[in-house]
């Protein structure tokens, strides 16, 4: 049977952060390391409850009580601060005379290297925390590491859709595709049509039947496009229900009015959703690459939207031509 | 080969010799992009084809490239978060030599598909060690022998290191400890994480 004295000397190469206590709960001796964290303040002489606040086991009010049940888990901080969270355990002596109680930092380590300014030698050679501390911040610095992969690869995904060239919903081209479409035709000097198609009652009918309708009617109106156009014309998406049609090699005002015609007739039937009538229309303006004398893509493009303004202003469902202003009007 | 391997020799070569030779040396290699991710795996051809380069254009031998990589991986301070990490090894610097012995298994802790060669500290006499740097990694001993350096520095410790040879297919980095604290080393505070 060993004395106390002996004991502690034990305990103070095994366990730097134990506390013994006596039968009054007072603190006979502490663990070096326990001592570092009050360097002011000995902590023998004390009562345990003063040093220490007693969070769990909740019930209990007095150490006796503890002392009787060995193997109790508790959960402590100190009364005063830095109010640093311990978790201990509590073995009475072998023949009464009081208690070892045996503290760590648990989970309260991070704050407690820095309040403390702990080093590995403060910790006992058994002990975990420098594993703890060390996992912490190679696990930090490996998820910043795919967290910053992860941003860019997802900078890389939206760039990529964005310069996917299909419209995803009416499987169209999209607006990019379209300039450049549209800008290669004027580089290589081709005679083509453009025509701006916006459909009518669109938002009428998204507003009473809900996007899903809105989509659908979006995908017949893409259909009825394509069966209205060559394989070799360009229909794409540029808004949300705006198309830009272009028709290469084709400025017969004849056959572009006719396709105008037919499309506005098929766009203007009926569409089922749901047991719901759709009805929508469309309103088209047409401007001519053989209309300007020095082609650029933002010139047409504004030349078929006024013509499209001109065609909503004459009712919907109607088909204008881009007029150019005559130098008569326009001196200079 | 492990992402967090290429990028630091891409790091090493922007910090020392600028990112001009960086960019070069991708395009003389014929890699089609100029930035490693460090969470990704690349082909182990692509690490040597681009050490090559290196050491050609750069005109030093291939063992004192990686012995400087070695060392840049402890001291230069974009390079502070992983001095931490082996400084965590140890309170004294024959502490962090038998650190060693776990180093392979610290890291895949960390990182679970970086898989480094194997080490092995030997006594030979007092302060007279061995390191022993298993296969796995071509130039490995090398850029160990710089972190040791660098790191018998950290701790304030004077260590002659030489290259002792290979040993049952092991490099060996033959290490005399001269004066464990000859001067006062860099600070390690437990605490000042993220610095």
């Amino acid at each position: 049977m060993i004395g106390v004295d002996d004991l502690a000397g034990l305990l103070e190469t095994l366990c730097p952060m134990f506390v013994l206590i006596n039968d009054a709960g007072r603190i006979t001796q502490v663990g070096p390391i326990l001592q570092k964290l009050r360097p002011d303040r000995p902590m023998a002489g004390e009562h345990f409850l003063n040093v220490f606040e007693l969070q769990r086991p909740r019930s209990v009010t007095n150490l006796s009580t503890l002392t009787s049940t060995p193997g109790t888990r508790l959960h402590l901080r100190f009364q005063d601060a830095p109010r640093t969270g311990l978790k201990g355990l509590i073995a009475p002596l072998p023949g009464g005379g009081g208690a070892v109680i045996n503290l760590s930092f648990g989970i309260s380590i991070l704050e407690a290297v820095r309040d403390y300014a702990l080093t590995s030698a403060d910790f006992s050679g058994t002990d975990l925390a420098i594993e703890l501390l060390y996992l912490v911040e190679a696990k930090s610095a490996a998820m910043e590491a795919s967290r910053s992969l992860n941003l860019r690869l997802q900078g890389a995904m939206l760039a990529a859709e964005e310069q996917a060239y299909t419209d995803t919903l009416t499987d169209l081209k999209n607006r990019r595709a379209m300039d450049h479409i549209l800008g290669h035709l004027i580089s290589m000097k081709s005679s083509f049509a453009l025509m701006h198609l916006d459909l009518d009652f669109f938002k009428s009918v998204n507003d009473r039947l809900g996007h899903a309708a809105g989509d659908h009617v979006l995908k017949q109106a893409a259909r009825i496009m394509l069966e209205e156009t060559r394989g070799e014309d360009t229909v794409a998406r540029v808004g949300g229900d705006e198309f830009v049609l272009i028709f290469k090699g084709m400025t017969d005002r004849n056959k572009l009015g006719g396709i105008a015609r037919r499309l506005i007739q098929h766009l203007s039937e009926p569409m089922q959703f749901e047991g719901e009538a759709c009805q929508i229309s469309a309103s088209i303006g047409t401007a001519l690459s053989t209309q300007f004398d020095t082609l650029k893509a933002v010139d047409i493009l504004h030349a078929a939207d006024l013509a499209l303004y001109a065609a909503k202003r004459s009712g919907r469902s109607c088909h204008r031509f881009y007029s150019e202003p005559s130098t008569a009007r326009h001196p200079g | 080969m492990h992402g967090l391997i290429n990028r630091a020799i891409q790091s090493f070569v922007c910090a020392t010799y600028g990112s001009k030779s960086w960019l070069r040396a991708t395009q003389a290699a014929g890699l089609d992009f100029d930035e490693f991710e460090a969470m990704l795996i690349y082909e182990a051809d692509i690490s040597t084809r681009i050490l090559d380069v290196l050491c050609t254009e750069l005109n030093r031998p291939r063992a004192e490239f990686l012995e400087d990589l070695g060392t840049y991986l402890v001291s230069h301070p974009n390079m502070e978060g992983l001095r931490r990490l082996l400084r965590f090894g140890g309170v004294t610097y024959v502490e962090f030599l038998h650190s060693l012995d776990d180093l392979s298994d610290r890291v895949r802790l960390a990182v679970s598909d970086l898989e480094l060669p194997a080490l092995e500290l030997r006594e030979h006499a007092p302060a007279e060690y061995q390191l022993h740097c298993f296969p796995g990694l071509p130039g490995y001993a090398s850029v160990m022998t710089g972190v040791l350096r660098a790191m018998a520095d950290d701790y304030g410790a004077l260590v002659f290191l030489s290259h002792g040879g290979d040993r049952n297919g092991a490099e060996v980095i033959s290490i005399t400890l001269v004066e464990s604290a000859f001067s006062q080393g860099r600070q390690f505070d437990l605490g000042a994480r993220g610095a």
